[in-house]
C-alpha cells in the first residue's frame, strides 16, 4: 500500500513535471509564433507602406502599355489636285513567337515558299534581337500580290506567321516625280539617333529626299497614343485612354502633272533636265531630271543589288540634274550679260562692233573664236542675242571685268542657292577675283574672262538657276524665289514664304527690258538661232535663248568635230525662254546632256511646255532638223 | 484510496460543467465552438479570396467549397474518434505511410518532373507524403509519450531516425516543401517533449556544418530557388519572376488594397500560381495591409486556441500531438507568407484555408479533427 502510494505519487509528480515542461515549451513556441508573425507583419508593412509607391509603379508598368498610333502622312497633290503621293495599305509578313515554335525551323521552311534571301533572314534576326518578348517581328515588310497568294495557300503550315496590314507610301507616277517629290523610306540608324523618338513612335518611314524630306515635319503629322491594358501574355485587354493622332498636312504643289509628263516625254530618254517657273509668283510648274528612278522601290527598302544598279548606272538616275547638275550655262547667259552692259553703260542698243570671227586681247595673238566661222559682221546687241555672237560678248565681258560681271549676274541668282523648297541644292560657280583667290589661290587673268563671258570656263550653273534667271528677265527685273509649295491644307498648315519684293538694281530704263524681250523673241524668228520654234505658233510669242555648253575643251588649233568625239563628250544643249512675251506665264530652262544644239534639241521641249501651258494643247514636237534656223 | 476518491469528487462539479456543455449541439458534434467558428471564418475568407484570385472562376470556387465540406465531414469523423484510438493506430498509420512512400519511390507516377503520386488502380492517385503530415507527429507523439520526458539520448536518436527516413524519401521525390513540413511536424513533438536546448544548439551547429554538403545533393531547381531568394532581380525572367511579381502584387496593394476582383497583378496573370501557392500575394494586392493584418490575426487566434487545447490535453500523447499539429499549422502559414513576400526560399507550401487544393484542405481538416477530438474527450479520459 505504502509502496503503491509512493509509486502513484511519483507518477503524479512525473506527470506534473511533464505538464510543466510542456507548458514552458508551448509558451516558448507561442512566443516564437508571435515573433514570427511580427516579422511577417513588418515585412508586409514594409512592402505595402514604405515600398508601396515603387511597387504600384511596377504594377502599373506591368499592366499598362503605351502604344503609338502612327498618323496618316499628308498627301501631295499637283496644282490641279492630281495625287502625286498616296498612302496605301500593304501587307507585312510577321512572326508571332508565342505560336511560331522553333524559329530556325520556321525560317528553313518559309525560305523556299517566299524565296527569302539571306539578306532578309539576317535582317529578321536583327529585328528579333531588339524586339520585345510578345512583339510580332516582321519577316518581309511588303508582300507582293504573288507573295500573298503563295502564302495564303500555305498559311496552315505556318502557325504564328500572319500577314499584317500597315500603311505605306505610294507614288502613282513612278519615276516621273522622283527628283522633286523624293520618297520616304525606313528610318536609318543614323537618323534614329537624332530623331525625337516620341515624334516617330509608331512610324518607321521618314522623308529622305525632295518635298518628302523638305516638308517632313508637316507631312508627318503628330503621333497618337493609347494606353492599353495588357495581360502577362501581351494580349490586349482594353484601351484605357486614347490620344488620337493628328494627320499630316496635305500639300498642293505648283507642279502640273501634265506639264511634267510632257517634259519627260519630250526628253524621250535623253539625259537632261527641265525646269519651268511661273514668273508671276515663282511657282515651279515642272521639275524634271532624266533619267529618274521608281521611288516606290525605296519605300519598302530597296534590295542591295537593285540599289547598286541604280547608283552605278552610267546615266546616273539617282543624280538630280535639275537641282544639283553643275553645267556651264553657255550662251543662255547672254541676255543677262547684255543687260549688264546696259546697266554699266558699256553698251547701248545702237552700239555696234565688227565681228571678224574672233577676238584677241591687245598685245596677244591668242584668238578667242566665234562659234560662226568668219564672224557675224556688224553686230548690235539685238543681233548679238538672236545670233548669239560670241565676239560681241568677248569684248563686252572684257570691258566689264569679272567683278562687275559677278555683281550683276548675282542679282539673277547665279552663284548662290535659289532657295527652292528642296534639299541639297547646288550653287554652281559665279567667278570673281575674290572667289579665284580664295578657292584657287591664284590671281585673275584678263584672258580668263573671255570664256566666262560666253558662259564657259569657271562659270557654272544649275538648270534651276537658269530657269530662275529667265523668270527674272521675263519679269523685267522683278526678283523671285522659286517655290514648289502652292498651298497646304490640314491641322498644321505651312506658312508660305513671302516672295521677295525686290527688283534687280538696274541703271537702265524699262524700255531696255522690252528691247531685251524683243531680242530674245528674234531668237525664235527667221535668222535667229532657234527660228523653227515659232513654226505653227498660235496666239502667243516666245522669247528665248539657245546655248551650248562645251563638255570637252577644244584646243586652239583644233576643230570641234562631232564625228570624232565620244557621244558623251558632245556639247550639252541648252534652251531658256519664256512665253507669252508680252505677259509671261511660264519661264523654262531645258538642258539636254550631249544634245549638241540648243535650238534643235532643247528648244522643242520648251515649245511643247509653252503650247500646253498657254494653249492647253499637247502638240507634236515641231520637226526641226534641216529647217532654216540658224544654229550655233 | 479515500483521499483519491475525495479528490475525484472535489473535481466533480467542474466536470459536471463540462458535461453540461457537451449537452448542446457542439457537444453532440464533439466540436470546440471557438475553434470551429474561427475555422469557418477562415474558410469563408479563403473562398472569397480564391474567387477573385482564380479570375472569378465560380467552378473553381465551388470545387474548393466542396473540398471544405468534405474536410468538414472528415473533421467531424476525426473528432469522434477518441485520442486513445489515435495513439493505438499511430505506428500502423506511420508504417503504412512509409510503405506507400517507398512504393512511390519505386513505382510512382512522374508528373512535372517529380515522383510524388501513387496510382491505386481503379481508385485514385494519392500523394503518400500528405499522409505523413499527420502520421509523423502521431508516430513521434506515440513513441515519446510512452517514455520519460525529457527524452533520453537513445530515445532522441530513435525519434530522429523515425523522422528522417520518410523525410529523406520525400525530399528525394523531390518535394522540398513537404519534406520540410513533415520534418517540422515530427521535430515539434520532440521539441515539446523537452528536447534539451543544448542538443538543439549542437544540432543547429551540425546543420550549419552539413549545409554545404547538403547543397551538393540539392537538385538544380532547388539550388536556383535558394539562390534567387537572395537576389531575385538577378534573373528577372526566370527564377526571379515569381518573387518580383508577388512582391509587386503585395506592395502595389498598399494599405487598403486595390479592392476585391481589382488586383491587376493576379487578374492579368502577372502573378504566377496566383490561386495556389502565391495566393496571399493576390489577397494582399486586393485587400492591402489591412487585409493582411486581419488574416494574420485570424491565424493567430486559431493558433492560440489550438495551443490552449494542447495545454489542456490530459495525457502526454494528446498534448504532444495537439502541440505539434498547432505548430505545423503555424509553419504552413509562416513559410508560405514568408516565401511569397520574399523573406524565405520559395518552396511549394500552400497557405492554409486560402490556397486552392482539395488534398491540402482534407489534411488540414484532419489535423483540426484530431485537435477537436483531444478537446472533446478530455474529461472522458481523465
Amino acid at each position: 500500500m505504502n509502496q503503491n502510494q509512493k509509486q502513484t505519487r511519483l507518477t503524479l509528480k512525473d506527470q506534473q513535471q511533464e505538464v510543466e515542461l510542456f507548458k514552458s515549451r508551448a509558451l516558448f513556441a507561442g512566443g516564437f509564433v508571435l515573433f514570427a508573425f511580427s516579422l511577417l507583419l513588418l515585412r508586409y508593412g514594409y512592402l505595402q507602406l514604405l515600398q508601396h509607391e515603387t511597387y504600384a509603379t511596377l504594377s502599373e508598368n506591368n499592366r499598362i502599355h503605351l502604344e503609338a498610333i502612327s498618323p496618316p502622312r499628308g498627301f501631295i497633290y499637283d496644282r490641279n489636285g492630281v495625287l502625286l503621293a498616296d498612302n496605301r495599305p500593304v501587307f507585312a509578313l510577321v512572326v508571332n513567337r508565342q505560336q511560331a515554335g522553333d524559329l530556325d525551323d520556321l525560317i528553313k521552311h518559309l525560305t523556299p515558299v517566299l524565296g527569302l534571301s539571306e539578306d532578309e533572314v539576317d535582317r529578321f534576326h536583327k529585328r528579333l534581337r531588339v524586339a520585345r518578348r510578345y512583339e510580332p517581328v516582321v519577316i518581309r515588310s511588303r508582300l507582293s500580290e504573288e507573295d500573298m497568294a503563295t502564302f495564303s495557300e500555305m498559311r496552315y503550315a505556318f502557325p504564328g506567321v500572319t500577314a499584317e496590314i500597315e500603311v505605306s507610301r505610294y507614288y502613282p507616277f513612278g519615276d516621273l516625280f522622283a527628283h522633286v517629290i523624293g520618297y520616304v523610306s525606313r528610318i536609318s540608324e543614323d537618323e534614329a539617333k537624332t530623331l525625337d523618338p516620341a515624334v516617330y513612335a509608331g512610324t518607321n518611314l521618314i522623308g529622305k529626299l525632295g518635298i518628302e524630306k523638305y516638308y517632313e515635319s508637316v507631312l508627318h503629322g503628330r503621333v497618337g497614343y493609347q494606353h492599353v491594358e495588357t495581360n502577362a501574355y501581351g494580349k490586349q485587354i482594353r484601351v484605357l485612354k486614347r490620344t488620337p493622332p493628328v494627320r499630316g498636312t496635305d500639300l498642293k504643289l505648283y507642279l502640273d502633272a501634265k506639264l511634267q509628263q510632257i517634259a519627260h516625254e519630250q526628253l524621250a530618254g535623253r539625259r537632261g533636265a527641265v525646269v519651268a517657273i511661273d514668273p508671276r509668283n515663282g511657282g515651279v510648274l515642272a521639275f524634271v531630271s532624266n533619267p529618274g528612278f521608281d521611288p516606290n522601290l525605296f519605300v519598302g527598302g530597296i534590295p542591295g543589288p537593285l540599289y547598286r544598279g541604280l547608283r552605278d548606272h552610267e546615266d546616273r538616275p539617282l543624280y538630280n540634274r535639275a537641282l544639283q547638275g553643275i553645267y556651264p550655262p553657255g550662251s543662255t547667259i547672254k541676255p543677262f550679260e547684255g543687260l549688264g552692259g546696259l546697266h554699266y553703260g558699256l553698251v547701248d542698243w545702237n552700239y555696234r562692233i565688227a565681228d571678224p570671227g574672233f577676238f584677241s586681247l591687245p598685245g596677244d595673238s591668242h584668238r578667242f573664236r566665234d562659234w560662226k566661222k568668219g564672224g557675224h559682221g556688224v553686230v548690235d546687241l539685238y543681233r548679238a542675242i538672236y545670233q548669239s555672237c560670241d565676239v560681241y560678248f568677248y569684248q563686252l565681258s572684257d570691258r566689264m571685268g569679272v567683278d562687275r560681271f559677278h555683281d550683276w549676274m548675282a542679282q539673277f541668282g547665279f552663284g548662290e542657292r535659289t532657295g527652292i523648297d528642296l534639299v541639297n541644292e547646288k550653287t554652281g560657280t559665279l567667278p570673281s577675283v575674290a572667289w579665284k583667290r580664295k578657292r584657287l589661290k591664284a590671281p585673275w587673268y584678263r584672258g580668263e574672262m573671255m570664256s566666262v563671258g560666253i558662259g564657259q570656263g569657271y562659270f557654272t550653273a544649275t538648270p534651276l538657276q537658269i530657269a530662275l534667271a529667265t523668270a527674272i528677265v521675263a519679269n523685267k527685273g522683278h526678283i523671285l524665289r522659286p517655290h514648289l509649295l502652292m498651298s497646304s491644307q490640314g491641322p498644321n498648315p505651312v506658312e508660305l514664304p513671302q516672295q521677295p519684293d525686290k527688283m534687280v538694281a538696274f541703271n537702265g530704263t524699262p524700255q531696255d527690258w522690252d528691247n531685251m524681250h524683243a531680242a530674245m523673241h528674234m531668237v525664235v524668228q527667221p535668222g535667229g538661232t532657234a527660228a523653227a520654234l515659232s513654226h505653227g505658233l498660235v496666239g502667243y510669242d516666245i522669247a528665248g535663248k539657245t546655248g551650248t555648253a562645251q563638255v570637252k575643251g577644244i584646243k586652239q588649233n583644233e576643230k570641234y568635230s562631232e564625228s570624232k568625239l565620244d557621244p558623251r563628250h558632245w556639247d550639252h544643249a541648252w534652251f531658256m525662254g519664256f512665253a507669252p512675251v508680252n505677259n509671261p506665264r511660264i519661264a523654262v530652262a531645258v538642258l539636254v546632256e550631249n544634245g549638241k544644239h540648243g535650238g534643235s534639241t532643247a528648244g522643242p521641249i520648251a515649245r511643247a511646255l509653252f503650247d500646253y501651258e498657254i494653249n492647253g494643247i499637247i502638240a507634236p514636237p515641231p520637226a526641226l532638223e534641216g529647217e532654216d534656223g540658224v544654229d550655233e | 484510496m479515500k483521499e483519491q476518491q475525495n479528490r475525484f469528487l472535489r473535481q466533480a462539479p467542474q466536470s459536471g460543467a463540462e458535461f453540461h456543455k457537451s449537452a448542446d449541439i457542439w457537444g453532440v458534434l464533439r466540436l470546440d465552438p471557438t475553434l470551429s467558428t474561427l475555422l469557418a471564418i477562415a474558410a469563408s475568407l479563403g473562398l472569397i479570396a480564391l474567387y477573385s484570385a482564380s479570375g472569378a472562376d465560380l467552378d473553381m470556387t465551388v470545387k474548393q467549397a466542396s473540398s471544405f465540406l468534405i474536410g468538414f465531414v472528415v473533421m467531424l469523423v476525426f473528432a469522434r474518434i477518441p485520442p486513445g484510438t489515435y495513439a493505438y493506430i499511430s505506428p500502423w498509420f506511420y508504417g503504412l505511410g512509409v510503405l506507400l512512400l517507398m512504393a512511390t519511390a519505386v513505382i510512382g507516377d512522374v508528373r512535372m518532373g517529380a515522383q510524388r503520386w501513387l496510382s491505386i488502380p481503379g481508385v485514385a492517385s494519392v500523394q503518400p507524403s500528405e499522409f505523413l503530415k499527420l502520421a509523423m507527429p502521431m508516430m513521434i507523439a506515440w513513441y515519446l509519450s510512452g517514455r520519460a520526458q525529457p527524452p533520453r539520448a537513445g530515445t532522441i536518436a530513435a525519434s530522429l531516425a523515425l523522422i528522417l527516413f520518410p523525410v529523406a524519401l520525400i525530399a528525394e521525390q523531390p518535394d522540398l516543401g513537404t519534406s520540410i513540413l513533415v520534418f517540422a511536424s515530427g521535430f515539434f513533438v520532440l521539441f515539446l517533449a523537452g528536447l534539451p536546448w543544448k542538443l538543439m544548439g549542437v544540432m543547429a551547429g551540425a546543420f550549419a556544418g552539413i549545409a554545404p554538403i547538403a547543397w551538393h545533393f540539392l537538385h538544380d531547381y532547388q539550388r536556383r530557388r535558394v539562390l534567387t531568394l537572395f537576389d531575385p532581380e538577378s534573373d528577372p525572367l526566370g527564377n526571379g519572376w515569381n518573387i518580383i511579381q508577388s512582391k509587386t502584387a503585395i506592395g502595389s496593394g498598399g494599405l487598403f488594397g486595390k479592392g476585391w476582383l481589382d488586383g491587376s497583378q493576379s487578374h492579368l496573370h502577372f502573378l504566377p500560381e496566383g490561386h495556389t501557392d502565391f495566393i496571399i500575394a493576390a489577397y494582399s494586392e486586393e485587400f492591402g495591409l489591412i487585409g493582411v493584418i486581419v488574416l494574420l490575426a485570424l491565424y493567430l487566434a486559431i493558433l492560440m486556441r489550438a495551443f490552449q487545447i494542447a495545454t489542456m490535453a490530459q495525457n502526454s500523447y494528446a498534448r504532444l500531438l495537439a502541440g505539434a499539429i498547432t505548430l505545423s499549422f503555424f509553419v504552413y502559414v509562416f513559410v508560405n507568407a514568408g516565401m511569397v513576400s520574399g523573406i524565405l526560399p520559395v518552396v511549394g507550401v500552400p497557405l492554409p484555408f486560402i490556397s486552392y487544393g482539395g488534398t491540402a484542405i482534407i489534411t488540414l481538416m484532419s489535423g483540426f479533427g484530431v485537435l477537436m477530438s483531444i478537446q472533446a474527450h478530455r474529461k472522458l479520459m481523465g
